[in-house]
């Protein structure tokens, strides 16, 4: 066993850690505080290559690896959680299921761009009526001639009022058993018929665009259907099953940006003329933050390492969800409680990391489904 | 055009500095490029996207120097030397550095040299202005600008706030003080080529040096910390009294008065 990063890996995680404290966290708060979406540090993420980290150089990639990818989301989940959740949504929603799944024209086409970070790509597959129940589509996709009539209606798609391509799940048909067929097409965003609005109010994630989409008679060639026409609900499922380490990968971040916080003010802080760090009810909280911020990091790391090395990583990927989310919740409530009445203030930053932590234990998954796809490994 | 870049590995600026048995703690600390030798990378490559030629990133350390220098071929640079000192020599100091450079530099086409101003570690900001003297060849300090023309180097210089506008030619050394750039991050391309580029490890015996011609010219005495900073003093009451208190604590206490 190795634990060691490598040479690229280190590097990646030390570039993205200096642009993040230098480019992103002194916008933290106004990020969260204006909910504006900071398309600007996208374009920049793009020209360093971090839009592309996972996919190879002949798409516009860099060439890196899961890990490296997952090293840079927590880099960039330390200092803001919106952008964040933005930056791992274009890259394992919005770009992943081209990679994986499309024709060599289509990931020509549509991947290289979003790879090179000159576009962004949206993944739409919730419903108001179909949320953990993604059988539950009712967005319809219906051939004519040579394309895909697509009526229907996506909400909380993240990135999709930036997005040049959107990746739809539709029903496209009845199985021999009469159950439905959902697959995944490419849609671009100006495509006629298709409306874009963005008037969330939301809790946290609050720079991160956040989107309904409206398909109205969206006509798309059927060359834009992704992958196997029969299996497009399988691959989402793993197209998820990566989205979840990279959700893993930015509660780190804020699981630490939690720890980093309250142990920075738990030293300087005092009050009975000791610093808040000397009493162990304080340093108890410190204790159990440090170790499950790095247990959750082992397990993001493992789940992306699994990947990397072509295992399965279903069950870890769901571990490191699970665990790092939840973890992230904890953290940055008890880093709030270590601040006292100064962590109920927004200029103080922790409040905002709860807020956005709480995103991560329901989005691409709650901590529900994640223990139901736990416990189907498990054979149950 | 031959660039060199001297480069060397710092603390990083946020480690806590721990001193144990009068030697600075450094097993667990990270370490980073030199922040001033960052501006100087980041010149090399400008200068040789502008005139064309390679640059090369030299330092003297240990193996594991050989992080930095990856970082600076991330950013561009074309090659790397890594002169390692660890297993040959117990201690150096400037004038043991110089005199390895200037061994390394003997048979080499040398048009610039760029260094830091100074390291942050040490701040003696030596090694280049002594390792120009010692190849017989032109330096200036604290750069803010430079601009080549054929063999002409038109140079601002910072001299404590103002500019002293500097015209010489190459070969030439100069040492890079903030402002004359914005170093780059290395590029996630530029990380995944930074393996396939040259790196060269050398130890002194390759320089046909022995022991003896880089003992160090100085003795280091002690190392320590500054004293621990005492909290600072709020007067109260009445304007006037605080005036007087402030006087006579100037006088008798801090006795700066």
């Amino acid at each position: 066993m190795n634990f060691e990063l490598t040479e690229e890996q280190r590097m990646t995680r030390n570039m993205v850690r200096d642009f993040a404290n230098d480019v992103i966290k002194p916008r933290a708060i106004d990020i969260d505080r204006e909910a504006k979406f900071p398309i600007d540090i996208f374009k920049e993420m793009g020209k360093l290559g971090l839009m592309g980290i996972p996919f190879p150089e002949e798409y516009g990639g860099s060439g890196g690896d899961t890990i490296s990818y997952a090293l840079a989301v927590e880099e960039i989940g330390k200092v803001c959680g919106s952008t964040g959740l933005s930056y791992a949504a274009a890259i394992s929603l919005g770009a992943t299921p081209i990679y994986l799944f499309g024709t060599e024209e289509q990931k020509q086409k549509y991947l290289t761009p979003l790879a090179k970070g000159e576009a962004l790509g949206s993944f739409g597959l919730t419903e108001p009526n179909a949320g953990s129940d993604a059988g539950g589509t009712k967005t319809t996709a219906m051939i004519d001639g040579d394309e895909f009539v697509i009526n229907g209606e996506k909400c909380f798609i993240t990135n999709a009022s930036f997005a040049k391509t959107l990746i739809i799940t539709a029903v496209t048909g009845k199985d021999e058993q009469g159950k439905n067929i959902i697959s995944a097409i490419i849609v671009p965003t100006d495509t006629k018929g298709v409306t874009i609005n963005s008037n969330y109010e939301k809790m946290g994630v609050r720079g991160s665009d956040t989107a309904e989409i409206i398909l109205e008679n969206v006509r798309v060639p059927k060359s834009n259907l992704i992958g196997d026409p029969q299996k497009g609900f399988k691959q989402f499922l793993s197209t998820l099953d990566g989205g979840r380490i990279s959700i893993g990968a930015l509660s780190v971040g804020i699981a630490q940006a939690s720890l980093n916080r309250a142990l920075a003010y738990a030293k300087e802080r005092k009050q009975f003329g000791k610093p808040l760090s000397s009493f162990q009810a304080i340093q108890f909280k410190l204790a159990n933050m440090a170790m499950e911020a790095e247990l959750s990091r082992n397990i993001v790391l493992k789940a992306a390492w699994l990947k990397d090395n072509h295992k399965s990583f279903s069950k870890e990927a769901a571990y490191a969800k699970l665990f790092a989310s939840e973890t992230a919740v904890r953290n940055a409530d008890q880093a709030i409680q270590i601040h006292g009445g100064y962590g109920y203030m927004r200029e103080y930053e922790v409040e905002r990391f709860l807020r956005d932590a709480k995103l991560l234990v329901i989005g691409e998954g709650t901590s529900e489904i994640q223990r139901i796809v736990i416990a189907r490994q498990l054979g149950c | 055009m031959n660039i060199y870049v001297l480069l060397k590995k710092t603390f990083d600026t946020e480690e806590k500095i721990i001193i144990n048995d009068g030697q600075i703690e450094d097993d667990s600390a990270e370490f980073i490029i030199n922040p001033y030798d960052e501006y100087a990378v980041e010149e090399a490559i400008n200068q040789r996207d502008e005139h064309g030629g390679e640059v090369t990133v030299v330092t003297i350390g240990d193996e594991d120097s050989d992080k930095q220098l990856r970082t600076a071929l991330a950013m561009g640079a074309d090659k790397a030397v890594l002169i390692d000192t660890e297993d040959d020599l117990e201690d150096g100091d400037q004038y043991t550095t110089t005199k390895i450079l200037e061994a390394f530099f003997q048979d080499r086409e040398v048009d610039l040299i760029l260094a830091g101003n100074v390291a942050i570690d040490e701040a003696s900001g030596q090694v280049g202005p002594r390792l120009a003297e010692c190849l017989g060849i032109n330096y200036v300090t604290t750069i803010t600008d430079l601009k080549i023309d054929g063999d002409t180097a038109n140079i601002d210089k910072d001299v404590e706030g103002d500019v002293e506008k500097i015209e010489t030619s190459l070969p030439l050394l100069v040492t890079c003080q903030q402002g004359l750039n914005e170093p780059r991050y290395p590029s996630l391309p530029g990380i995944m080529k930074a393996k396939k580029k040259p790196m060269e490890d050398l130890e002194i015996d390759d320089l046909d040096l022995e022991e003896e011609d880089v003992e160090p010219k100085t003795k280091t005495v002690e190392i320590f910390l500054p004293a621990e900073k005492e909290a600072g003093k709020i007067l109260e009451g009445e304007v006037e009294d605080q005036v007087k208190e402030l006087v006579s604590l100037l006088k008798n206490e801090a006795k700066v008065l």
